[in-house]
């Protein structure tokens, strides 16, 4: 019996040796400028930035804590008003204290975490809202020139989406006493990082 | 008897080692279709994956369609497609390429937005959408591929592309009921959205 099953192991093996050797890769050794170079730069620009992804983590954790229908709502919201503060951006119109409204995010966020707290949704949207106008504005008048400005918005919005869904997803243990400890230590944390980015700003 | 089996299980094995080899075996990707005359056709399939505006358009509506239920995806289903050769026709005969950015955002843009906010669009409305949708990106498509060299089978596999888009999507999302995936299908919206807002800033960039 154990025979058989070591015959059938390295017969296993060998076939995923074969199936990794004859794998047909493209070798992507050429890749074209503004296309595909304008999506992965898009996809990465959120997550290059420590204080907006913390902020938009937090924007789901925030979400999953109030529970239907912000859990929706804020994901909605967020993106169409970081790109709403983008296109000011883009367009040159400036807004002043960016880098500090984006740390005080943070902070507000953080702490409306920490806290559990539940404020009316209009609140809680508005809060959001504002937020995600300094985000968007900061990644608007940092977009790179020579990407295509589609394919680069496309991947900047979806990067931005998924990062509120990993919010989201880890807030689900709010369900759970332990989870809901530790989404508040969660919390607390990015409360923490915004006083660090606060006073960054500042100096 | 033992015997018997122990042969079978290895004939088994070597039959999975020789599919595996078989499967994996690189081939020709046949990419040219000079010989066949399905080239220019599949230049148009293709040219829907590869023009994200026109893609987010179908997308959007597809979405919008869905989310209102089927008989309001039956009519998208037929009338963008056939609105998009039709117009699409026309663009060939003209001798530039048209581009229009702003309007082009727009289309998709406000559409994305319908989707957002899960809005009750009537049944004519949604037609005159999808009519709208099919006439501008086909006339833009047009102009596009007549520049390209390329002619009415590119036009046409465009046009299928896009029903084949829109009968995947709408029939995908008419089909949820979960209210949890309805939200998703509104949060692609405002993801939709979100990319139009943001290439408006790329068009008056300063």
């Amino acid at each position: 019996m154990m025979e058989r099953l070591e015959r059938y192991g390295r017969l296993a093996a060998l076939s995923i040796v074969a199936a990794v050797a004859l794998w047909p890769a493209a070798a992507w050794a050429h890749t074209a400028s503004g296309e595909a170079g304008g999506f992965l730069t898009g996809i990465r620009h959120p997550v290059s930035g420590l204080d907006h992804v913390l902020a938009m983590l937090a924007v789901g954790l925030w979400g999953a804590q109030l529970g239907v229908p912000a859990v929706w709502l804020l994901p909605v919201a967020f993106p169409m008003m970081m790109a709403f503060g983008g296109m000011f951006g883009l367009m040159g119109l400036p807004l002043p204290g960016v880098e500090i409204g984006i740390a005080v995010s943070a902070v507000v966020l953080g702490v409306m975490v920490s806290a559990e707290a539940r404020p009316p949704l209009w609140v809680a949207l508005a809060i959001v809202a504002v937020f995600s106008v300094f985000h968007g504005h900061a990644h608007g008048t940092e977009l790179p020139e020579g990407q295509s400005g589609l394919l680069y918005s496309m991947g900047f919005v979806i990067a931005t989406g998924l990062l509120h869904g990993v919010g989201i997803g880890i807030g689900s243990v709010h369900r759970w006493d332990a989870g809901r400890v530790a989404l508040r230590v969660a919390g607390a944390v990015v409360l923490v990082a915004g006083i660090f980015f606060f006073w960054n700003a500042l100096t | 008897m033992k015997g018997k089996t122990r042969l079978d299980g290895q004939a088994g094995c070597y039959g999975s080692l020789a599919a595996v080899f078989l499967l994996l075996w690189p081939a020709g990707a046949d990419a040219h279709l000079v010989s066949t005359g399905f080239g220019p056709f599949y230049d148009g399939v293709t040219h829907l994956a590869v023009s994200p505006d026109d893609l987010l358009s179908v997308l959007a509506i597809a979405l919008l369609s869905g989310l209102c239920g089927a008989r309001h995806v039956r009519a998208v289903l037929f009338t963008l497609p056939a609105a998009w050769v039709v117009a699409g026709c026309l663009g060939l005969q003209r001798a530039t390429e048209v581009s229009v950015p702003v309007a082009n955002t727009l289309s998709f843009m406000v559409v994305g937005a319908l989707v957002a906010v899960d809005l009750k669009v009537p049944w004519p409305l949604i037609v005159g959408l999808a009519v709208a949708l099919g006439l501008f990106h086909g006339f833009l498509n047009g102009t596009a591929i007549a520049q390209g060299g390329g002619g009415v089978t590119a036009l046409l596999g465009t046009s299928a592309a896009v029903f084949v888009v829109v009968a995947l999507v709408a029939g995908f999302v008419v089909a949820l009921r979960a209210a949890w995936a309805r939200v998703a299908v509104r949060v692609a919206g405002s993801w939709i959205t979100a990319i139009g807002l943001l290439m408006l800033g790329w068009a008056f960039r300063a």
